[in-house]
């Protein structure tokens, strides 16, 4: 399975850890994920207006650059921009005239724009990772938490149920953890309120986490870096035992029985081998 | 030569306005075979029609000509006037200068002209126009009602008390429909089964009546007058001659299935009446749950029946009747909310419909008439009612308001508080919608007198937390948002139409709006009939309603059908088509286009070359055909005409206006 990568910003930096563990899993279950040449920005926020184009050329020139093979990302918020920029190139020939022409690409919408989450539901499938486990987590007791993001506008991203969701939960299942449901798993982290409004960002993360801890969740697995800025950084524990947060890739690789340190070497090995002195 | 008089009505102002009624009728004298031209401010009156006819016997007039409003709307008045002045009344001719003319027009420089135009294409037009008979049709005196619920009952009721037969034909083992799963009913609360029994009853009863229940339509042919319907009925397994509905059957019965009646709240016998009041009181035994016709063992009902009234054997049968008219009164459902994720309805006990709730009050209901929460027993301290779950929502629901649903909400919360003194409402609502007769008043004595919280909003997410259930919304008029831990919560809703609504309109002939509500003839002058004559419409199948716009919609539709039924002939259309059938070719291309099933093929002799041959023509059936003309456009020898619109009239009208200005 060859899928092109597009890493995005947060991934080389504030969530690297993201990128290293899903690089070892992917390696470790046979998926190739083969990073974009001279990437750039996602384009970071998906544009109010649908005529403000400028927003869309550089994720117009990331899909393009896929070259129709399968795209995939890991950062839930440049999968969001890549996945509406691209529905958005197949609904609306004039905004794609205007985009492609400017950036002098040819690009029609087409190639699949996927999320790792669903290359592992859908290409590879749980009950195969399932049985490709090799330490599964018993007895650890995960909740999963959406976000907005991924799952958003529904109709366009055509991720999963945006009210009852369960691709997280099944990964959850798969990597043998016991699941905990938590009824704010699909309600606001607060997004960038973190920065202007920060007592607002804790009123909801705290929410998120609590009913998280009631539910009896020792952890929560995220997909998205800004999500777990706010569930890290934008709570209070109130000194009762607290509620981790990873990455759901952590959490896989560790099920994989992937050590951090061979996680690490595994990715700079790859990196060294694919792009030769860079680092 | 034609000998034709042209009369123009200025209709006030409408015509008048912005048509120059001098030069209109100056031109006019001028079309050929005109022979006289008059005016008049309208003539639709009396003084107007009586000018028509003078005129006719005046001047000897043989064709008529009106340049007044839609053909829709007088052509009936003026054809009747022209024939008590003793024409063939499809001698005359209407030119719509108005809605065609002087309504779309502002400038009597244009409008003038087109009127102009169009009186000439309506004088050549009668130039070619022969004198027409209309067939006449005999009434078969019965009507069909399809459905049993109170838009059929009533129906039917009015119908046999004035001296018809009428056939109720229902699709569930007993009559009653969804009235007879209501408790209460607005705005005055009285019991349900108290109002709707008497009339199931008197339905039975009455010697005009003749219920078919456990009983599918599965075939309408004909027309009005005279419809032949097929009629399956299901197989019931018990001679409801010989049973006596004492029930010792269905007590004895060892298997169970989920009650259709009771929403699946409860469970039902394999042999069952559907409720206690059910008419007839005769069980069904429900096959696919049945051990008998599962197992091949059992056979305790036959074993325990004293009048031996099990039969297994009994087969579906197939009733063919005539009738002379039909009211659909196939009643609606309730949408299921399982679509919107949000409410986490179907994945709790304690989050339920409104009809669902509403059976929690019954004592025969599935709690015996306790309002308890249906996962631990308890009454509930706090119930949450949300409304317009799938009305008023354009994204993902229903468009239109479902009427119904503000006032039984009320209903419920005053019958909760009654219940249960200590109960606390909350009604998330987008508006309070309750015009009618006593409703604004019942509503807010709800809110006044039985302490229920109104609160203008929506709730995003509903779940459980501990033995509550969190509902997450938000008051919008205080701009909170609010969380309330609730015991319960009842969703108002959709009312939708039923989902073989579609299967049932296309039996029957009859067409509907785009959520599958039977369409009206008329949304204000023609509500209860539809666009095939001879069948009518009552009920919530038309659109979403309360009882008693139901009822009196039952009785409306009853009245177009005793209408109907009092008639020893009908009328037919005069304007049908007919089959030269010298030169068509027995393509039967008409055949396939035609919507009425009004064109056979038959076979003709015919000498040719000193020979006898046969070969295969077309043939319209007059008291079929509808006069659409779609075969007389298809017909590629252009040998089927279509009487009152013949290919020569339309020619003559087109040259009339494209050739000669």
């Amino acid at each position: 399975m060859r899928y092109r990568y597009f890493p995005g910003c947060t991934l080389k930096g504030q969530a690297k850890n993201m990128e290293n563990t899903t690089m070892a899993a992917a390696h470790a279950l046979g998926i190739e994920l083969v990073e974009l040449d001279q990437w750039q920005c996602c384009g970071a926020v998906y544009p109010l207006y649908e005529d403000e184009l400028i927003s869309l050329l550089s994720p117009v020139r990331t899909l393009a650059a896929a070259e129709g093979e399968p795209l995939v990302s890991l950062c839930a918020a440049c999968h969001h921009v890549l996945k509406r920029a691209q529905e958005l190139m197949q609904r609306n020939e004039d905004a794609r005239h205007k985009v492609t022409d400017y950036l002098e690409v040819d690009y029609k919408g087409e190639g699949r724009v996927l999320h790792f989450l669903e290359v592992l539901r859908d290409d590879l499938g749980f009950d195969k990772l399932k049985e490709m486990i090799k330490k599964p987590l018993e007895g650890r007791k995960i909740a999963a938490y959406y976000g907005c993001l991924l799952l958003r506008p529904s109709k366009v991203m055509q991720f999963d149920d945006p009210e009852n969701p369960t691709i997280m939960e099944d990964l959850i299942k798969a990597l043998g953890a016991e699941v905990v449901k938590s009824p704010y798993r699909t309600e606001c982290c607060g997004a960038y309120l973190s920065v202007s409004e920060e007592a607002v960002a804790r009123d909801t993360v705290s929410k998120i986490i609590n009913s998280a801890r009631e539910a009896g969740a020792e952890a929560l697995i995220t997909a998205c870096p800004l999500c777990r800025y706010n569930l890290e950084n934008c709570v209070d524990q109130d000194g009762k035992e607290p509620v981790k947060v990873y990455y759901f890739s952590e959490l896989l690789a560790e099920a994989m029985g992937l050590q951090f340190d061979q996680l690490m070497s595994k990715a700079l090995e790859r990196r060294r081998g694919k792009n030769g002195n860079q680092q | 030569m034609p000998r034709t008089g042209v009369f123009i009505c200025h209709c006030g102002t409408n015509i008048a306005g912005t048509v120059d009624i001098a030069r209109a009728i100056d031109a006019s004298r001028n079309f050929p075979g005109v022979v006289h031209a008059d005016e008049y401010r309208y003539l639709c009156s009396e003084m107007g029609q009586d000018l028509i006819k003078n005129a006719i016997n005046e001047n000897n007039l043989d064709r008529v000509v009106v340049g007044t409003c839609s053909p829709r709307m007088h052509e009936g008045t003026f054809r009747k006037a022209a024939a008590e002045a003793g024409l063939n009344p499809y001698m005359l001719e209407v030119a719509n200068i108005r809605e065609h003319c002087s309504w779309v027009h502002r400038d009597i420089e244009e409008g003038t002209p087109k009127a102009i135009a169009l009186l000439r294409a309506a004088a050549a037009k009668v130039a070619l126009n022969d004198p027409l008979d209309s067939p006449e049709l005999e009434v078969e005196k019965r009507a069909l009602v399809i459905g049993g619920g109170i838009a059929g009952i009533q129906a039917a009721i009015d119908i046999a008390e004035a001296g018809y037969v009428v056939d109720v034909v229902e699709r569930e083992p007993s009559i009653g429909g969804r009235m007879a799963q209501l408790e209460k009913t607005f705005p005055t609360l009285d019991c349900s089964a108290c109002i709707l029994t008497p009339k199931m009853v008197e339905a039975a009863q009455h010697p005009n009546i003749n219920l078919i229940t456990y009983s599918e339509v599965e075939e309408v042919k004909g027309f009005v007058g005279q419809f032949d319907v097929k009629i399956k009925m299901k197989a019931r397994s018990i001679d409801p001659v010989k049973c006596t509905g004492c029930g010792v059957c269905y007590e004895k019965c060892p298997a169970k299935a989920p009650s259709e009646f009771e929403m699946g709240m409860t469970k039902r016998k394999a042999i069952y009446v559907p409720f206690p009041q059910a008419v007839p009181n005769v069980p069904v035994i429900d096959r696919e749950n049945c051990l008998y016709f599962k197992k091949g063992r059992c056979q305790i009902c036959a074993k325990e029946c004293p009048p031996q009234a099990v039969d297994y054997e009994q087969q579906d049968q197939i009733i063919e009747r005539r009738y002379g008219a039909i009211i659909v009164a196939t009643g609606f459902d309730q949408l299921d909310p399982s679509s919107y994720g949000e409410y986490g309805y179907g994945q709790h006990p304690d989050i339920l419909t409104a009809l669902e709730f509403e059976r929690l009050f019954n004592a025969s209901g599935p709690t015996g008439g306790k309002v308890v929460r249906l996962s631990d027993g308890k009454p509930p301290k706090k119930v949450v009612f949300i409304q317009c779950i799938g009305s008023r929502d354009k994204a993902r629901g229903m468009n239109y308001c479902s009427k119904i649903c503000c006032m039984f909400t009320a209903k419920q919360a005053i019958l909760l508080k009654e219940k249960v003194p200590d109960a606390k409402s909350y009604v998330f609502y987008i508006d309070v919608r309750t015009a009618g007769k006593g409703y604004e008043e019942f509503q807010r004595r709800a809110a006044e007198e039985y302490d229920v919280a109104y609160l203008r909003g929506q709730v995003g997410k509903i779940f459980p937390e501990g033995d509550h259930l969190v509902v997450h919304g938000v008051d919008s008029l205080s701009g909170k948002v609010v969380d309330i831990k609730a015991d319960m919560v009842v969703l108002a809703a959709a009312s939708i139409a039923r989902a073989d609504a579609p299967e049932v309109g296309r039996i029957v002939g009859i067409n509907s709006d785009s959520y599958h509500f039977f369409n009206e003839a008329h949304p204000k002058l023609k509500p209860v009939e539809t666009h095939t004559a001879g069948v009518f419409i009552a009920g919530a199948c038309q659109a979403p309603k309360d009882i008693p716009d139901t009822v009196a919609q039952a009785g409306a539709a009853a009245v177009k059908a005793i209408g109907l039924l009092s008639k020893d002939v009908l009328k037919g259309e005069a304007c049908t088509a007919i089959v030269n059938q010298a030169e068509c070719s027995g393509c039967l291309y008409c055949e396939a286009v035609c919507p009425y099933n009004a064109i056979n093929h038959i076979e003709i002799e015919e000498r040719y070359h000193e020979e006898m041959h046969k070969r295969t023509v077309a043939e319209v059936n007059p008291s079929l055909c509808q006069g659409c003309g779609s075969c007389s456009v298809a017909c590629r020898s252009g040998s089927i005409n279509l009487k009152g619109f013949t290919n020569e009239q339309i020619l003559a009208e087109v040259d009339a206006i494209c050739l000669q200005r």
